[in-house]
């Protein structure tokens, strides 16, 4: 088994319009999503959602300049992470369809954890 | 790994949703709702993001709870210049050494009390219509979006967003929550009882043929007068009589509409599907309503509710008891409807031809143009009196006006009775 993490990108966060009862709809849906994972054995860290702020980092002529971040647009933000575990990347991206993420606009990438064989 | 799975209540944040806005336009003050709402949204929103990955918290309430005072702050603490808040609060907000410990205060579990009661009879404003009061009910004390709303009364999301927009407007005029103890308490005690017996009605009766939405809106209506009954000012004869008639109504619910969305009349439901928890306690309530000198529209719709719960069959029910309820009712509350109600009641009593006399004596008459159920009694009572086609004829003038599929099927299933019976 590999391991791989699931980067949630995107989708309907922060300053949501949803109605209280869709969130809870929403949310009750990763829950289950979680679950199942876990029962199949595919779930290795939970991860954690990531604030929607930031800031970045970045050398120029002046030397490090500190501003604020994330750069990304909005559609591409990375809004939290998942490390899960699977026989192949193709396994990792097929588990990754039953995300909740894609029913409110967002996606994910799924990249291998590289491995370190001594 | 383990994710804990604590389970949620079904409308757990719908619920909590009306409580914490509620709190937060007490402390910013009624003008200031628009910004109580968003403070809330952004907390829920951050219990989907942390929720949806790290589970359900042991304490969900206590986690949103702290989670919208922090925003709450954060708001007072960007907005302290922008805005007017009341001018003690103002003063205690400026300085960063007062701030959190008064929100803290404010918005603690002591303070939280009353603050969704007195929301209720915010939005129950004397210069706010009936429909109004309502709409505004769902959407601040029930979390309902303005399409949920727009679900609800089968209306466009663009005239409820008015008539909500309008609504809000005319609430802001009133810096502060209404006072429990004003002098127009009892007055408006009756406008909030009116308008959940309005918004019951709207899920028992009511035009959507999604009977998922009709129940949520019978189970809101019964929540709040739930949180009525809790309070000893609010807790009168009447609240209790309402709570007593929505809880013998929902009995008959699951019967009166299945699980196929089918409407079944009270003639021909399934009487042992009716919930007899329900009657009981709504029953329990109906006697406590006793006490007092007051008659209201809701002792007797309720004590109606009660006589058909007591009845194992449509022919062993006391019809004579009901009609006599009836008469008393269209004493207190004139209504064609209740006239209608009653003849039906009458003609199982003494027979279709006293029923049919008694619909065409009903005094405004007219007003029953566009009601379905009006052409569908004289139908029922036509085809008791052995007129199938005539019975028809009535069926089909109900059908031209059906609101909704499903009574659409209803009716359609008596047209192919008479036609059956005509053959």
């Amino acid at each position: 088994m590999s391991e791989f993490l699931y980067i949630y990108r995107g989708g309907d966060s922060a300053g949501s319009s949803a109605s209280p009862e869709e969130m809870q709809k929403t949310m009750q849906k990763w829950v289950a999503w979680m679950k199942e994972l876990g029962d199949q054995g595919h779930l290795k860290a939970i991860g954690n959602p990531l604030e929607p702020t930031g800031k970045v980092v970045k050398i120029n002529a002046k030397g490090k300049a500190i501003t604020d971040g994330p750069h990304a647009e909005a559609k591409d933000l990375v809004g939290g992470y998942t490390i899960v575990e699977a026989k192949d990347l193709d396994e990792a991206a097929e588990l990754s369809k039953g995300c909740p993420h894609f029913e409110t606009g967002g996606f994910v990438e799924v990249r291998p954890i590289m491995q370190i064989n001594m | 790994m383990e994710t804990r799975a604590v389970d949620l209540d079904e409308h757990f944040f719908r619920h909590e949703s009306g409580r914490l806005v509620a709190a937060r336009t007490r402390v910013f003050g009624v003008h200031n709702l628009a910004l109580a709402e968003d403070v809330v949204q952004d907390a829920f929103c951050r219990a989907l993001e942390m929720w949806k990955l790290r589970g359900i918290p042991e304490n969900p309430s206590a986690w949103l709870m702290a989670t919208a005072r922090n925003r709450a702050i954060d708001a007072l603490r960007r907005e302290r210049t922008a805005r007017t808040f009341a001018p003690e609060l103002s003063r205690l907000i400026e300085s960063e050494w007062t701030l959190a410990p008064v929100v803290h205060e404010l918005l603690g579990p002591q303070a939280l009390k009353d603050d969704e009661l007195r929301m209720m009879f915010s939005c129950c404003h004397p210069r706010l219509a009936e429909p109004a009061q309502v709409a505004l009910i769902l959407h601040i004390l029930c979390g309902f979006s303005m399409d949920e709303v727009a679900a609800a009364f089968l209306s466009s999301r663009a005239a409820i967003e008015k008539r909500i927009t309008r609504a809000k407007k005319v609430l802001a005029s009133s810096k502060t929550l209404f006072e429990l103890t004003a002098a127009d308490f009892t007055a408006r005690l009756s406008a909030v009882h009116r308008a959940l017996y309005l918004l019951f009605n709207e899920g028992y009766h009511g035009a959507s043929y999604e009977s998922a939405i009709r129940v949520d809106l019978c189970r809101e209506a019964i929540r709040l007068a739930g949180v009525l009954r809790r309070h000893p000012l609010a807790s009168t004869p009447a609240t209790l009589a309402l709570g007593a008639l929505m809880l013998l109504h929902t009995a008959r619910l699951s019967a009166r509409l299945d699980q196929a969305g089918e409407l079944h009349s009270l003639f021909e439901q399934d009487r042992s599907q009716w919930d007899t928890e329900l009657i009981a306690e709504g029953r329990r309530l109906l006697d406590i309503s006793a006490t007092g000198t007051e008659l209201t529209e809701y002792h007797l719709e309720a004590a109606i509710a009660a006589v058909h719960a007591d009845a194992a069959s449509a022919e062993e029910t006391d019809w004579p008891r009901i009609v006599e309820l009836y008469d008393m009712l269209l004493a207190i509350r004139p209504s064609p409807v209740v006239a209608l109600n009653r003849a039906i009641a009458l003609a199982q009593q003494h027979g279709p031809e006293r029923g049919l006399e008694a619909i065409r004596a009903i005094y405004g008459l007219d007003r029953l143009s566009d009601y379905p159920f009006y052409p569908a009694a004289l139908g029922e009572l036509e085809l008791r009196s052995g007129r199938p086609e005539l019975a028809r004829e009535h069926f089909r003038a109900a059908l031209s006006l059906a609101r909704s599929p499903m009574e659409r099927r209803f009716i359609e299933r008596r047209i192919a009775v008479c036609e059956d019976q005509s053959n």
